[in-house]
């Protein structure tokens, strides 16, 4: 197992210090509510308090005439935009939407929904004056569920959206239905010995960074402006926000501050926008940062869903069919990942027969967001447990029955070609190989559970440039933001081509004017693509160092070689003594000037991510309360570059699964308002609620890859739901269908075990 | 306008005279009014610990205490844990064994850290815990985060770490901690 | 937030003439970790603010055997923790003590503010309950003593009236063969606000084991923290055994009024008043034994 090909490297696979490790232990590093300008405002939204109301009239004047007031905008101040999918930089959006998002119009559609904001000259002020607006609302309905969505005669949410099915005179809530088809399930099930159908529904959860968004909009008088921001893409800010303010891309820059965690979450826009027009309307700079309430209620938490799953397979444990209905709440506008919900809920297994349906229904929640493997988690959640079933009814181990369907080279996926070369049956063997696995796990109330979890991995754009320093050494400029150590990373690959030092790499990330179009950090494509780019952006200055070295030399380019960081001849022999970079490096000037080496890219060849888990719990049957005693996961990650983030990342995903698995949820109130709107009762694992969470590096290269990188981020939050739902069966004998597992809902299962039980043994007396 | 008032108190070891409002917390006091940013806001309620700072040998959240309180304490932030260029332990710790990813977080963890060590120089696993139980990170799982104020007491102590980077945990040492963190549960 | 004055009175005297004289516009800061969370939601606007942890008779614990224990409304949490006298003779009350929040917000808070805050769910008030505990409120028409099982009128509202100032706890000098437990349950291992909490203090006959005295008090069970008289009454007389223990948590569920909210269901808390009750007087018998 463990197949590498990539062996031989020097700095890739060592676990040096990240270059802004200083800076970020010692309070130094700027994150996005970091920076002041001078003459700075500080500017507020007023929310919705009503979870879906249309709004009648917002009156500003008290507000204004606050002392230290300078502006307040609505949606009126914001362009109508087209309600259709329109290209908006890269990407294709409903900037109708998007715009509606940022400022309600004419409707709130979530309790926390923005409405106005406010630029003061102090953010105590800006609040006040949040209290002094006064909105007239016309409450509607809430719609909380997507069973209440999807209902005949449903409220409706957006009078104006569509569906194909049912044509362009139905008003609906839902915004898509996907199907994915493959065989015939009716024969397949015809086929089986065990089938088992489960109905599952997970809460809506949220990305929980520690950083609330922030924004800071500087719009100058020559209609250029600049936003300072914490975001996982600046270029993705900088178009959303020209196409939201209706000006010219060109004429925003974007300049990614430091920034606190995202995980998917700070992939689009909220404060952008209406920090710049602010800005505008005041001639001032304008901070903006969101409480963590206003986080919790307004950005883009990942859908609560419902989904039925059936699958049957043979006595021996061969899955012959299996059958998904997904629904996913989008919130107040169209755009769940119910589609990649759909894609990966199967994607573990080769199984000849499928049918997936799946729903993207808006409801008065939260428009969502990326969040880590968005919508892979739910349906794992769901697919992962109902085997977990079948293998009890088999008789087989719940590692074997995935090891006899899991997909590999070849396996059709359900939709787009067959799957190349993938590490899902090494990441099985090593946890079944491992020592937490053979470990024998003793005591009442205590089980182990396992399972698996895909995650496509993206590729998308990218760019690099290394300029080499009279000194030799090198400044590496990328446009990924470094949200888990990757500058380390891409640094280490240029080092690793170049031949130097890693600490003698200084990375640097560029703002949207000093680098080329670079794709957002998220799923799991910075090491993977901009990773692509720096190697291939080392590869041109190692052909411009040979044209230098060729021209010190009086040689043809082709007659010279770079081998372990030194330029020599190609053929031996004469007085030429081989020269590394540091000895090149004071010669440029005279050789034609600086080297710079640069790379873009859009990288194809995506290697797809697979990861399994083991989680032993103890269960209190009092309470309902799981404790986690120990997990153990194991990912393919193509090729580690810096084991000790790879291992980071691992270990991060598994712990906001188990959140999610256990106590995390929106919990709305029967007016769809938002009660836990803060982190005492939003309730990510503490430091005591988690034990040591340990890792097995997978290293399945991905073909095609200079590298062989996959990619790392993601596909470790897909399976943990369903490892600790199949722990807690283990356990105390309950098969949980519900997220979160939390000890109310738990206690209850227990319960009504227990008195079935009593029933029967009375029955049997 | 608002009603400021004068302020006299110790930050990082030197005599700090300031004006603020009355109604500006600490961390508004620390950050906006004398630009030592490396406290952050997380939540403003308490719940997440990236604001800590130590005040007169305690962690206290930052966003909980109003700047006019500091008078006459003395408060320690990040910016005053290295000694000169040189870095604390714990922050060479960090660093070493990558606790950190986002980083948001991290100021706030190395405090509560420096509070616990300076009362308890060789605290267990379940000790460090407990005493970071205030700060949440959503990044690491925590894992490398106690593995790095594990290290840096024993470092302190003149002692070598019972845990290299990296790898995974013994299991018994992993099952011998869940049932200590347990215990003290049952404890309370 | 709103602009506020704030007032730093250095003796009891002053601190009871400056809440007098602002009245409703005054409230009390002792540690803040409530407080400051309502000043920026807007839920209390007061004008003054009026810090009284400069106050010695506000931030001190005296002990002895003969007279029990006088405890500071405004001592932090920590301090409590730390006390080897609070650790010996009240365990009860000094592990819900250490049970609010992160240490963070146990250098800050106090036992006093707790129960000002007013809500159902503090640690702090069934430990006090179960001790007996009284409440020295001065305020501008003189001083009264309220039993702590009083003190609570609704979520967020106490007895205390406009300028009224609450200065410290007396508790009873613990008997021999007497100890007192507090268990909460949360969702996850700190940090929550308790779901339900149990407080439970016992006494026990010297010669045959048998309850002389007893108090259970519950938090989080109903609009106010509830002192579950029934439940104790029934052990008085009896050996402390598991018919004993049953009956007496089915009583303390008796007493509860929970409600549905996010951080449990009403029959999930009413299952865990029982557990909790029995968890917890098992711990008092034992603490008592010792």
């Amino acid at each position: 197992m463990a197949a590498s090909t990539t062996n031989g490297f020097k700095v890739i696979g060592t676990r040096p210090i990240r270059h802004d490790g200083v800076d970020k232990v010692t309070g130094r590093a700027k994150y996005g509510a970091d920076y002041a300008f001078p003459g700075m405002l500080h500017g507020k939204v007023l929310r919705s308090p009503h979870a879906h109301a249309n709004i009648k009239s917002i009156k500003i004047d008290k507000a204004l005439a606050l002392p230290g007031v300078k502006a307040i905008v609505t949606a009126d101040d914001l362009p109508k935009l087209p309600d259709k999918m329109e290209a908006a930089g890269e990407q294709a959006i409903n900037l109708n939407h998007l715009s509606m998002n940022i400022l309600a119009r004419g409707k709130a559609l979530y309790d926390g929904h923005a409405i106005a904001a406010v630029a003061a000259t102090s953010s105590h002020i800006a609040d006040e004056a949040l209290r002094l607006i006064e909105v007239e609302y016309e409450p509607l309905a809430p719609v909380m569920t997507v069973e209440d969505g999807m209902k005949p005669g449903a409220t409706i949410l957006l009078p104006t959206l569509r569906n194909k099915e049912d044509g362009p005179d139905k008003e609906t809530n839902v915004a898509a239905h996907l199907q994915f088809k493959r065989g015939d399930v009716a024969e397949g099930f015809k086929q089986a010995d065990y089938v088992v159908e489960r109905e599952f529904k997970t809460a809506m959860v949220h990305q929980g960074y520690i950083e609330p968004h922030n924004a800071i909009g500087i719009y100058n008088a020559d209609g250029h402006a600049t936003i300072y921001c914490s975001t996982q893409g600046s270029f993705v800010v900088r178009s959303l926000s020209a196409a939201v303010l209706g000006i010219s891309e060109g004429k925003i820059k974007v300049v990614p501050a430091e920034i606190g965690g995202g995980f998917g979450g700070k992939t689009t826009v909220y404060l952008e926008p209406l920090a710049v027009l602010l800005s505008q309307k005041t001639g001032h700079p304008v901070k903006m940062t969101m409480t963590r309430a206003e986080v919790l209620r307004a950005t883009g938490p990942t859908s609560g869903s419902t989904i039925r799953c059936k699958m049957g397979a043979t006595k021996d444990g061969k899955l012959v069919a299996a059958q998904c209905w997904l629904a996913y709440e989008a919130g107040g506008f169209p755009g769940s990942p119910v589609g990649a919900g759909a894609m990966t809920i199967l994607a573990p297994y080769n199984i000849p027969n499928i049918l997936v349906d799946a729903y993207d229904v808006v409801v008065n929640r939260p428009k969502t967001a990326a969040y880590r493997a968005p919508g892979a988690s739910n349906a794992a959640m769901a697919s992962e447990t109902v085997l977990d079933e079948l293998a009890e009814k088999c008789g087989i181990d719940p590692l074997d029955i995935r090891l006899i369907n899991g997909s590999h080279e070849g396996t059709p996926q359900t939709v787009g070609p067959p799957f190349k070369r993938i590490g899902l049956i090494e990441t099985i063997e090593a946890i079944k190989n491992g020592e937490h696995y053979k470990s024998r796990l003793t005591g009442p109330n205590r089980g182990r559970g396992v399972a698996s979890g895909f995650w496509f991995n993206v590729g998308l754009q990218s760019s690099a440039t290394i300029n080499i320093h009279t000194d030799g050494t090198v400044s590496l400029v990328i446009g990924s933001v470094d949200i888990g150590g990757t500058r380390a990373a891409q640094a280490m690959i240029a080092a690793e081509v170049l031949g130097v030092d890693v600490n003698d790499v200084r990375p640097t990330i560029a703002d949207t004017d000093s680098i080329g179009h670079t794709d957002v950090t998220g799923g799991s494509r910075t090491c993977f693509a901009t990773g692509w780019a720096v190697y291939e952006a080392a590869q041109d200055c190692i052909r411009q160092l040979k044209e230098r070295a060729a021209k010190l030399w009086e040689k043809k380019p082709d007659e010279v070689v770079f081998e372990n960081g030194m330029l020599s001849p190609a053929q031996p022999g004469g007085d030429l003594k081989p020269m590394s970079i540091k000895q090149i490096a004071p010669r440029l000037a005279r050789t034609g000037g600086p080297i710079v080496g640069r790379a873009t890219i859009n990288a194809r060849a995506v290697g797809p991510a697979f990861a399994t888990i083991c989680v032993d719990v103890e269960v209190d049957p009092d309470t309902g309360k799981t404790q986690i005693l120990r997990a153990t996961i194991a990912q393919d990650v193509g090729k580690a570059i810096h084991p000790a983030y790879v291992e980071g990342q691992m270990q991060g995903g598994t712990a906001q699964g188990i959140g999610w698995a256990l106590n995390e949820e929106y919990f709305y109130d029967d007016r769809g308002i938002l009660r836990n709107t803060g982190l005492l009762d939003y309730r990510m694992p503490t430091c005591l609620d988690l034990p040591p969470i340990e890792t097995l590096i997978v290293e399945v290269p991905t073909p095609g890859h200079p590298l062989g990188i996959r990619g790392v981020g993601e596909v470790s939050i897909v399976p943990p739901p369903a490892a600790v739902a199949n722990a807690i069966y283990h356990a105390v004998g309950v098969r949980m269908t519900e997220l979160p597992m939390s000890p109310s809902r738990l206690l209850k299962a227990i319960l009504k075990k227990r008195a079935a039980g009593e029933t029967q043994a009375a029955a049997a007396d | 306008m608002a009603n400021k008032v004068i302020v006299e108190t110790t930050i990082n070891g030197d005599p700090v005279e300031l004006l603020c409002e009355p109604r500006q917390s600490l961390l508004e006091v620390l950050r906006d009014v004398l630009e030592l940013t490396g406290s952050k806001e997380g939540c403003l309620t308490g719940d997440c610990g990236a604001c800590t700072v130590v005040i007169d040998g305690r962690p206290v959240c930052s966003c909980l205490m109003l700047g006019v309180e500091a008078a006459g304490k003395n408060v320690s932030t990040i910016e005053g844990l290295a000694t000169g260029a040189a870095l604390h332990v714990l922050q060479r710790k960090f660093l070493e064994h990558a606790s950190l990813q986002c980083g948001i977080c991290t100021p706030g963890f190395l405090m509560s850290a420096k509070a616990l060590l300076d009362r308890n120089p060789n605290p267990t696993e379940a000790e460090i815990r407990y005493a970071l139980a205030g700060n949440l990170c959503r990044c690491t799982g925590y894992d490398k985060i106690v593995r790095a104020v594990t290290d840096a007491a024993a470092t302190m102590a003149g002692r070598s770490s019972r845990t290299a980077h990296g790898g995974a945990v013994p299991a018994e040492t992993a099952s011998g901690m869940v049932s200590e963190m347990l215990a003290k549960g049952e404890d309370k | 937030m709103h602009a506020i004055t704030y007032e730093t009175p250095k003796s009891l005297d002053e601190a009871v003439k400056l809440m007098a004289a602002h009245g409703e516009k005054a409230r009390a800061l002792s540690g803040g970790t409530d407080l400051l969370i309502q000043l920026r939601a807007g839920t209390r606007r007061p004008e003054y603010v009026v810090n009284i942890k400069n106050i010695p008779e506000l931030t001190r614990i005296s002990f002895s055997l003969q007279h029990g224990l006088k405890l500071g409304a405004a001592v932090p949490c920590i301090e409590i923790h730390e006390n080897g006298d609070m650790r010996k003779y009240y365990p009860g009350l000094t592990e819900a003590a250490h049970l609010i929040g992160s240490l963070q917000i146990q250098s800050r808070a106090s036992v006093g503010g707790n129960l000002c805050n007013g809500s159902p769910a503090a640690d702090a008030t069934p430990a006090l309950i179960a001790l007996g505990a009284q409440a020295r409120v001065v305020g501008p028409k003189g001083e009264r003593m309220v039993p702590v099982e009083s003190f609570c009128l609704a979520p967020g509202r106490t007895v205390l009236q406009p300028g009224e100032l609450l200065v410290e706890f007396h508790i009873p000098a613990p008997e021999r063969r007497a100890s007192d437990a507090y268990l909460r349950f949360i969702p996850r291992n700190e940090m929550d606000i308790a779901v339900v909490g149990v407080g439970a203090a016992l006494t026990l006959d010297m010669s045959d084991d048998r309850v002389v005295a007893a108090r259970i008090a519950l938090g989080a069970v109903g609009p106010t923290p509830i002192l579950a008289a029934e439940a104790a009454k029934s052990l008085i007389g009896k050996p402390l055994d598991a018919a004993a223990i049953d009956n007496a948590a089915r009583l303390a569920i008796a007493a509860s009024s929970p409600i549905d909210d996010m951080r449990g269901t009403a029959e999930f808390r009413r299952h865990v008043v029982g557990v909790l009750t029995r968890r917890t007087l098992a711990k008092a018998a034992e603490r008592a034994r010792e």
